[in-house]
């Protein structure tokens, strides 16, 4: 459980830790949106590329990028063979009668395995170069358009700070709870997926019972402080853009446009 | 048969770096002794008493309680029914619908037949002072502070654990609270043999009930004596983070000055005994 990496920040000095956090999730969208407009294996080489080199640009030990595919390598694996079952195709590689593999449902698996590769990778090179707080102001700043239609941009940034920041928190007391009731004789490794469902109650109601604790407790500490929400509140840092982010732009820019050319051309 | 650690060293690795929670450290808990551990935070204490029943596995060095090794799948499970484990404020993992439900979650999970375990939870209720009338049916999320924290007691005594491990068992408790814990420890002691190791900040408390003090610093071994032994390095002790008993200090205080304090006046009584003889003859 320890090695939750999507989400995690590595403090750091790099050009991609000091870009604006708004430049960045920009970024991560139109990423997001340049993978899905791949119809072509070889054209995953563009954002791949993008990927190194923001990786390169970051002084993030690659190590910590393969980390983040871990806890996915399940879902990659089911993935992969789902589409291998049913992907429909005309080449066929060999055939068993009452299924038959096709060339083209390789390249689909393939396909496939590469996009979520590269969308979780990218996400995770966002959260390792965005400080959770950096991240959730900037999500704030960018929606904050949306105020015009009453829509409450503050309020929901920082429940998403509370959120994250409470993570590491309920790992630790999960841990600790999970410990106690095993040394008072639970098992929660063995028997049928209904035991050990069952098993988890005497984590569950106190991990419940202390989150809401530690809730009440928080915003009892934030009142003492007088937060009040949104309306009138100022920021130590504010958030600018620099050349830096110029740069970030037009570079993501350029990386668009090609793979627009080629979604066009093929 | 004795509790014995052998050189064991301890590293935690997170994503960045690893850091040493304890490195070599080597010790016997004596059957039957009152076992106090001391040390600043972050000294290691409690990754050091959760190795004791196996909740952090060995990966340098071993430990056998009665003979049964730790390292060893079986022998480990042997071990964690002789081993209790108090946890710092227990009453955080209080879980079921009543206390009798949640003293009885270690009996049960022992597999004893439905008679014992309702003697065990009575009679644990029994001696960490909660009426059983009064208290079976109640929810334990409606108790108070201290009932709760006897009631998570009782659910680790239910267990009957020869050697019963406490980290900061009195964190957080009035006075009163903190006498009827101890109390409690001696009684166990000295009533079914148990064995105590107990965590704990109070030089005061280590000093009336321990019969070992092992001090521990930045994961290592510090001191490991009688308490009254290891309080005459009260300077190396102050350095450490850590204090002595209040006689302790009056005693080295009174020493600075130039009187001379016997090396036998190493608690309150004794002292006050040779402080009244010299101010009866002044």
């Amino acid at each position: 459980m320890r090695d939750i990496t999507l989400g995690q920040f590595i403090a750091g000095n790099s050009i991609l830790h000091h870009c604006d956090p708004r430049t960045k999730i920009v970024i991560m969208i139109v990423y997001v949106a340049m993978i899905f407009l791949i119809k072509s294996i070889p054209v995953f080489l563009l954002p791949l590329a993008f990927l190194i080199l923001s990786l390169l640009l970051s002084h993030i030990p690659v190590s910590y990028i393969l980390r983040s595919l871990k806890p996915i390598r399940l879902l990659l694996i089911f993935m992969f063979v789902l589409n291998l079952f049913f992907t429909r195709g005309e080449k066929i590689i060999f055939d068993l009668g009452f299924w038959s593999l096709t060339w083209e449902a390789v390249m689909q698996s393939v396909f496939i395995t590469i996009r979520i590769v590269l969308l979780v990778t990218g996400a995770s090179m966002l959260t390792l170069t965005t400080s959770p707080i950096a991240l959730t102001d900037g999500i704030e700043r960018l929606l904050s358009p949306l105020k015009v239609f009453r829509f409450p941009s503050h309020e929901l940034a920082m429940m998403m700070t509370i959120a994250l920041r409470f993570i590491p928190t309920l790992i630790e007391e999960s841990d600790k709870i999970m410990k106690a009731q095993m040394s008072r004789g639970a098992d929660f490794e063995s028997g049928n997926l209904l035991v050990r469902v069952k098993s988890m109650v005497p984590v569950l109601v106190p991990l419940f019972v202390s989150s809401f604790r530690k809730a009440d407790e928080l915003a009892t500490a934030m009142e003492s402080r007088c937060y009040h929400g949104g309306e009138g509140r100022t920021r130590l840092h504010s958030l600018q853009f620099t050349r830096l982010d110029l740069f970030a732009a037009l570079l993501t820019a350029g990386f668009f446009a090609a793979t627009l050319i080629l979604y066009i051309v093929l | 048969m004795p509790i014995t650690v052998n050189d064991l060293s301890y590293q935690y690795t997170d994503a960045a770096h690893s850091t040493t929670a304890l490195s070599h450290v080597t010790f016997t808990i004596e059957e039957g002794s009152f076992f106090a551990i001391a040390g600043h935070t972050g000294s290691g204490k409690t990754t050091l008493v959760q190795h004791l029943n196996g909740l952090i596995p060995c990966t340098e060095g071993t430990i056998t309680v009665d003979g049964h090794s730790l390292a060893d799948k079986k022998e480990r499970s042997i071990a964690r029914a002789l081993v209790g484990m108090v946890f710092q404020y227990p009453e955080y993992q209080l879980f079921a619908e009543t206390v009798f439900d949640d003293i009885a979650f270690g009996p049960k999970n022992l597999k004893l037949p439905e008679n014992d375990v309702k003697e065990r939870v009575l009679k644990s209720m029994e001696l960490v002072g909660l009426d059983p009338e009064q208290f079976r049916e109640k929810s334990p999320f409606e108790l108070s502070g201290g009932e709760k924290r006897r009631a998570a007691l009782a659910g680790v005594l239910a267990m009957q654990p020869k050697y019963l491990v406490l980290d900061e068992p009195m964190a957080g408790l009035d006075p009163i609270g903190r006498q009827s814990i101890l109390a409690l420890l001696e009684r166990l002691r000295s009533e079914f043999g148990t064995t105590i190791i107990m965590i704990s900040h109070s030089m005061e408390d280590i000093a009336r009930h321990a019969t070992m003090l092992l001090v521990l610093d930045h994961g290592q071994i510090a001191y490991l004596d009688r308490p009254e032994i290891v309080f005459e390095h009260a300077e190396e002790l102050f350095r450490l983070g850590l204090s002595v008993p209040q006689a302790t200090y009056l005693g080295m205080l009174l020493k600075q000055k130039g009187f001379d304090v016997p090396k036998s006046a190493n608690n309150a009584e004794a002292l006050a005994r040779w402080l009244k003889e010299k101010i009866d003859h002044a």
